[in-house]
């Protein structure tokens, strides 16, 4: 029995127009499911804690061996002050925290197109838990490669605790963005999920994974900070060489590009997903 | 006391484009087609008088009603009357072209069991999983576990993954979770033909008794008998309208009375609006006698043979038609698979298809019957085709010899009527 007493929420349903924007209030509502979602995926993924782990270390250090090998031991690409192999490691795990990031963001909606159609929510929640998820494992990475640097003997210097978290919160913000363009995108459009993989696949090596950006050229450097991914590898690399970071104007690039790349993810994702429903 | 309604709805309709499900589009074709025909992008969203293009059809048009507080209320109607799109926009999945909705407390919709189950989670994970999907808060879930647990009757094996669960356990452990939703209004769409009997009463006594407790409850259902048992007020949509609404009674006899119109053949002519997905859609379901012509009325000692006439579209797809027969009071009488292994077990090339089967004499009582036809994959399940009253026959009990009524002209009991050899001796 419910008494008549207490105030019934009224919810008002009417057509929506394509230029509203999120309904913060909703997402705030509806925070416990978002903790669920991703929740469920780790759980899901680290059934097994150890092989868990184990299998998230595992993508980054084979990638690094071959990399040391063929571009640090016969390609000699130049690394600056740090040996290629914890060189490559940064590069490496902030990049497969964005790819694997984009991607999983970007298959959240499809993947959920049964929850969608049968269950009210705001949709928003779906790519964004499917970001904190890689970013747990993106965790775990980081800290392989502090107990890496320690192995090698180049420890992190004091700069880490200033510079590691605004790399952080550009990555975060630039997969967040990133993932809800594309991830509306791919419900309309069902083949863009066919080209994500190679627009993967491209910026890899737009982006300073396997090479400093002191190698290319100063107009190239601009276009390659256009991925604020660049910058924020290059920025922590300094973290451990402890040298000041030398494309300090970069940093801006990125920033905009990171803010550019939120407003359309923002905009784009809450213009299509009032007829997600309808067209799932 | 000056209260106001539950549920309100004001001129609410929706559009839709053909096709059950929308075609998706394809970003070369789209930036193939600007670049073809610059102008068409413009003229796609030209409107005809009606407000619609020509690839568009209203799904609800202009409907209104209001539900009381504490009202149990059944929604009817044939397919493709706009049930589900009402429920669709009740529940905020959808948004109305136009029109605007009122609801006066919390929204706890059930359009389906079992939403978002994972296989590898455990029945207790997936207890908060479902839960948290329909709404509930954690510390709400928490306290309800226990009861939760209990009402599935799967104790044992709470804690291990789903997967491993039996589909009747699987569905008792969805059923529960949703039962026990707390919100003022709750909304139900055709979840009731779940699970074996027994649950599906102790799951329509719980829903009596969440109606008894006022709390408001609108739901869907093929099953007229269901509909009248839990609601005294019933809306009867038809096309996208909203064409009667009262008394439970009157209504269900008004719209079993339409049922009639109900024909032997039905075709579809335009594959767009047929019922299926990219994988397969109906084309043909006739009713026929035993010299293969399509007929409507039939003797009890006649058998009847279904005919689905159907279009593999998706190559290699795995498939299984199946027809249930329902009389007048929405009960199903018996249900039929395709069981011949030499089809469902292999992987079929495109094209078309004829799938029939025969009813022998003697089964069917006299009445009318409606056919519902499924076409499925197992492993996973999945109904592409889910149709009901596609066709309908009437049965004729004249009696006679080599007929269970022989010589009897009164009322006979019973859904079927199965002819039964009787032996009768003199005992010394």
């Amino acid at each position: 029995m419910f008494s008549k007493e207490i105030d019934l929420v009224e919810t008002v349903i009417r057509p929506r127009s394509g230029w509203q924007l999120f309904d913060i209030k909703a997402i705030w509502e509806y925070r416990e499911l978002f903790y669920i979602f991703a929740w469920r995926d780790l759980k899901v993924r680290y059934r097994q804690t150890l092989l868990g782990i184990l299998w998230v270390i595992l993508q980054p250090l084979t990638s690094m061996t071959i990399f040391t090998v063929l571009f640090g031991r016969y390609a000699k690409i130049p690394s600056g002050d740090l040996p290629y192999a914890l060189f490559v490691l940064i590069g490496l795990v902030f990049w497969n925290f964005f790819s694997n990031a984009v991607t999983s963001a970007n298959e959240s909606l499809l993947a959920h197109e049964n929850i969608i159609k049968k269950v009210y929510f705001p949709k928003v929640i779906l790519p964004l838990a499917a970001v904190v998820t890689s970013f747990v494992d993106f965790c775990i990475n980081t800290l392989l490669i502090i107990a890496f640097s320690f192995i090698l003997g180049y420890p992190p210097h004091w700069q880490f605790v200033i510079v590691f978290p605004l790399c952080v919160l550009i990555t975060c913000a630039t997969v967040s963005g990133l993932g809800l363009f594309l991830s509306s995108m791919n419900v309309k459009y069902r083949d863009v999920r066919y080209l994500i993989p190679h627009f993967i696949q491209i910026l890899f090596f737009f982006t300073p994974v396997i090479y400093p950006l002191s190698i290319v050229s100063s107009v190239n450097r601009f276009i390659l900070a256009l991925n604020p991914l660049s910058t924020v590898i290059e920025l922590l690399r300094t973290a451990f060489t402890g040298g000041n970071f030398p494309f300090i104007h970069l940093l801006f690039v990125s920033g905009i590009s990171t803010l550019l790349v939120c407003i359309l993810g923002v905009w784009h994702f809450a213009r299509t997903e009032r007829f997600f429903a309808d067209i799932l | 006391m000056d209260e106001q309604p539950a549920i309100e709805v004001v001129k609410v309709s929706k559009k839709y484009r053909y096709g059950s499900q929308q075609p998706y589009y394809s970003l070369r074709d789209t930036m193939m087609g600007v670049i073809r025909h610059p102008l068409t992008v413009l003229r796609r969203h030209r409107h005809r008088a009606d407000g619609l293009a020509d690839d568009e059809f209203w799904a609800l048009k202009n409907v209104t009603f209001t539900v009381k507080q504490g009202e149990i209320v059944g929604i009817i109607g044939r397919n493709g009357a706009g049930k589900s799109t009402l429920l669709k926009l009740i529940s905020r999945i959808t948004y109305p072209t136009s029109g605007e909705i009122h609801l006066r407390g919390r929204v706890a919709s059930l359009l389906e069991v079992g939403t978002g189950f994972h296989p590898e989670l455990t029945g207790r994970e997936n207890i908060y999983l479902n839960a948290a999907i329909l709404g509930m808060r954690r510390g709400e879930i928490k306290r309800k576990m226990s009861k939760i647990i209990e009402f599935a009757e799967i104790e044992k094996f709470i804690d291990t993954p789903v997967k491993f669960y039996s589909s009747g356990m699987y569905t008792r452990l969805a059923f529960s979770v949703s039962a026990h939703l707390e919100s003022e209004i709750l909304i139900i769409d055709e979840v009731l033909s779940v699970g074996d009997v027994a649950f599906q009463k102790k799951c329509l006594d719980k829903i009596g008794k969440i109606g008894s407790s006022g709390r408001t409850v609108l739901f869907v259902s093929h099953s007229v008998q269901t509909v009248a048992n839990l609601s005294e007020r019933v809306l009867l949509f038809s096309e996208g309208r909203l064409v009667e609404d009262g008394a439970s009674s009157e209504i269900i006899r008004k719209y079993l009375g339409s049922k009639q119109h109900l024909m032997a053949i039905k075709n579809w002519t335009d594959v767009r609006r047929a019922p299926g997905n990219e994988v397969v859609r109906l084309k043909k379901v006739s009713v026929k006698d035993k010299n293969g012509q399509t007929a409507s009325k039939f003797n009890v000692s006649e058998p009847v043979n279904i005919e689905i006439l159907y279009d593999v579209l998706r190559k290699d797809a795995k498939l299984v038609p199946a027809v249930q027969f329902i009389n007048e009071l929405g009960t199903v009488i018996f249900a039929s698979n395709d069981t011949e292994v030499k089809w469902n077990r292999y992987r079929r090339s495109a094209g078309t298809y004829i799938s029939s089967v025969t009813i022998p004499e003697n089964i069917f009582g006299e009445g009318d019957y409606s056919v519902r036809v499924v076409i499925a994959t197992y492993m996973p399940y999945q109904k592409h085709i889910n149709e009901y009253d596609v066709v309908a026959f009437h049965m004729n009990d004249a009696g006679g010899p080599g007929t269970s009524r022989g010589d009897y002209l009164g009322t006979i009991l019973g859904f079927i009527r199965p002819y039964l050899k009787w032996q009768t001796k003199a005992s010394k």
